[in-house]
């Protein structure tokens, strides 16, 4: 269900109040004003820490153990802006805050800070504004960027990389990028999926980063086969 | 077949055929075609008179098949490795000359150049004396649920049901012919969910453009009816719900034929009276054959025009992907406007606006919400010379305005390329399907025999796959733009 429609009018109409006079605008975009962020509100019931064990991915495919980071501040009031151009620019391995080949650890920290946290979520998808939300970090105009290791048992020729972002993300695979999604995106799974990649036997690992304005963040990964089933035979770790 | 007051022979007086047409291509010509039957590689089509036609692809049709056994009106139904033959010897007059004989042949080919070709008479399933209120001509093949049926009869009292022995052809024993219509020719027959669908042929033939000929339907739960429309009218009291109707340059449409595609892809045969754009000829016609609330009506071949191609899995538009374009405009006008302000139009986005985030060379293509944008709009209209496949010509794809066409991307995907060329990979198959969306499959398959087709394989990731008529991924409308 919906919100009411006079609520969500009224919605509409303090969201372009906010847009319209910046000095309105601290509580809807943290990170792009000082401001005075909540207080941490903890992980659960979102996310846990990633147990010492490989794991599957759930019953659907997707893949649900992430190494996080801290989100870094981005300032952007609105999502409409995330063209492909900037969306490739903001999200470029340049811009990665560390070693863009590296596996960091759980624990590991980062540039201006930032610490890596090894999680698994309690959902099918990984809700990046509650990790935020639930460290005390800013939640709006922000990047989170994600890795995870998918061991294959043997190699898998002819999958798909299947994504789902809020908002816009690109995804990298061995090194390779594989999917870009942009715009003002709002998450669905499938919504975008790769040209037809291929799992090495062993490990492989899929890294990506999430853009966000306003508005919650969140993302969902899967891999599914040439008929779009999802991949279960595989395992998750961050290692 | 009801023949209007005219002397036989201005029948074929008519004038020659011209260069274009709106349907088929070739020389289609042809009155009462049959059922089209596939034999030996090909396509073919039998009418009155001796001859029929034959195709490869369903769209160009020449002169070219024989049928032994003279007489009229005949259908084809294959069963094993026979082709049934019905056609009717005599009958069909205006004035008289209403006795008449059904009768069956067989054969193991339709091409007459196989050894396979041969006559094999079955003999007379069903005659009529010239004074009972039935005419033994047009016969129509059904084989439902284990059964063979046979329709036959015109305009001269009453359509007739008879069933046959699907394994000799013949009338089955005991069998005796059942009224199921009244005031109706060249019927067909249809089985569907449960259903028993009698279609025939309303109105005056045989007129050229004032032939009044259109197809109706009734259905009922037995092959022998009752046969009711839509309305409840019985077809033995005159009822029947329109199926197709002469529209644009082809009128008179009659002598239905069912052309299952199989992947919920249907079509028909039928011939129109008269092709204003073939010199007023009688031609061959394959339309869409749609479903809507358990009765067949007849669909369109996609009209050339400019259209967003929506998915009916997401919703998401076929675009260019490239950087969104903003229209200049400050939000406060519009909501925040005071009594009195400006209400003046503003325009839409131009072409020329949107493209200049475009780059040079093929662009890939994605799923999007539709933002009424250039880079959304397509211009799609039939590629003249680049020929076509059963009954809907080979479109090309272009970004309205522009040369930019949709083609065959690497690795199963698809862009926009900067020209048109009419390359195979650039030439597009749209086959609306019996809900009344389409399928789109590209010209160049690199198997034949399992083609690819535009599906959306994401909500917002379009790419060439096998074509799954269980799913709404692979299933597209044109909206207007």
């Amino acid at each position: 269900m919906g919100k009411p429609r006079s609520a969500a009018r009224l919605c509409a109409m303090a969201s372009a109040w906010a847009l319209l006079a910046p000095g309105a605008l601290h509580a809807q975009t943290a990170g792009m004003v000082e401001e005075k962020l909540p207080p941490p509100t903890g992980l659960a019931p979102y996310f846990t820490p990633a147990t010492a064990d490989p794991i599957a991915p759930d019953a659907d495919g997707f893949l649900r153990r992430w190494l996080l980071l801290e989100p870094v501040v981005k300032p952007n009031r609105t999502n409409t802006g995330f063209t492909p151009s900037y969306v490739r620019e903001a999200l470029a391995p340049a811009t990665y805050p560390g070693k863009f080949e590296a596996v960091p650890r759980e624990g590991d920290s980062a540039a201006a800070g930032l610490r890596w946290h090894a999680l698994d979520s309690s959902l099918f998808d990984m809700k990046l504004f509650y990790l935020a939300q639930g460290l005390g970090k800013p939640t709006y105009g922000v990047i989170f960027w994600a890795v995870t290791v998918v061991n294959a048992p043997r190699e898998m020729r002819g999958v798909r990389l299947a994504m789902g972002s809020n908002s816009a993300s690109r995804w990298w695979l061995n090194g390779s990028e594989v999917a870009g999604l942009y715009g003002d995106r709002r998450m669905v799974m499938d919504d975008v999926l790769s040209r037809p990649i291929t799992l090495r036997k062993g490990r492989n690992v899929l890294r990506g980063a999430v853009i966000n304005g306003p508005g919650l963040s969140d993302f969902c990964a899967r891999f599914v086969d040439e008929a779009g089933k999802p991949i279960r035979d595989i395992t998750i770790d961050v290692k | 077949m009801k023949i209007a007051a005219l002397p036989l022979a201005a029948l074929f007086l008519l004038a020659q055929p011209q260069v274009a047409s709106a349907q088929l291509a070739g020389e289609p010509f042809i009155h009462d075609p049959s059922t089209i039957t596939y034999s030996d590689g090909r396509w073919w089509t039998f009418g009155t008179r001796g001859g029929g036609l034959v195709s490869e692809d369903g769209w160009t049709w020449r002169s070219g098949g024989e049928r032994p056994g003279g007489g009229v009106a005949p259908d084809v139904i294959k069963i094993g490795d026979r082709y049934y033959v019905a056609y009717a010897v005599g009958g069909g007059g205006m004035n008289g000359g209403h006795a008449s004989n059904v009768k069956i042949m067989w054969t193991k080919s339709l091409d007459p150049k196989s050894p396979d070709f041969g006559f094999h008479d079955v003999g007379i399933v069903a005659s009529t004396n010239g004074l009972e209120p039935a005419d033994a001509i047009d016969p129509a093949f059904l084989l439902a649920e284990g059964r063979l049926w046979l329709s036959y009869g015109t305009y001269y009292g009453y359509i007739r049901m008879l069933e046959l022995d699907p394994k000799t052809g013949d009338k089955m024993p005991g069998s005796q012919p059942v009224d199921v219509a009244i005031d109706m020719e060249a019927t067909a027959l249809l089985h569907r969910d449960g259903w028993y669908y009698l279609l025939g042929t309303h109105g005056t033939c045989c007129d050229g453009p004032n032939s009044s000929y259109n197809i109706r339907v009734g259905r009922a739960r037995s092959p022998t009816g009752p046969f009711v429309d839509n309305m409840g009218v019985p077809l033995l009291k005159g009822g029947g719900k329109l199926v197709v109707a002469g529209r644009g340059r082809q009128y008179g449409p009659g002598h239905f034929g069912l052309l299952d595609l199989g992947d919920g892809v249907e079509k028909f045969s039928m011939h129109y009276e008269s092709d204003l754009d073939r010199g007023g000829r009688s031609v061959l016609g394959i339309l869409p054959l749609l479903w809507k609330d358990g009765w067949p009506v007849a669909g369109e071949n996609l009209p050339a025009g400019t259209y967003e191609i929506q998915s009916e899995r997401g919703g998401g538009a076929l675009e260019l992907a490239v950087d969104f374009v903003r229209i200049p405009f400050d939000v406060r006008r519009s909501f925040f406007a005071k009594p009195g302000d400006s209400t003046g139009p503003i325009p839409n986005q131009t072409l020329a606006e949107n493209r200049a985030s475009w780059p040079a060379g093929a662009i890939e293509v994605d799923l999007g919400d539709y933002m009424i944008r250039a880079h959304q709009q397509w211009a799609i209209a039939p590629a003249e010379g680049s020929g076509g496949a059963f009954g809907a010509p080979y479109y090309k794809i272009l970004i309205a305005g522009t040369e930019r066409a949709l083609a065959v991307g690497p690795e199963g995907s698809v862009e926009a390329v900067p020209a048109f060329t009419g390359a195979p990979e650039q030439l597009w198959r749209i086959d609306q399907l019996t809900d009344g969306t389409y399928r789109i499959q590209p010209k160049a398959q690199a198997d034949a025999k399992h083609p690819r087709a535009l599906v959306a394989i994401g909500r917002s990731t379009p790419a060439l796959m096998p074509f799954d008529p269980a799913s709404d991924a692979g299933r597209w409308t044109f909206q207007r733009p």
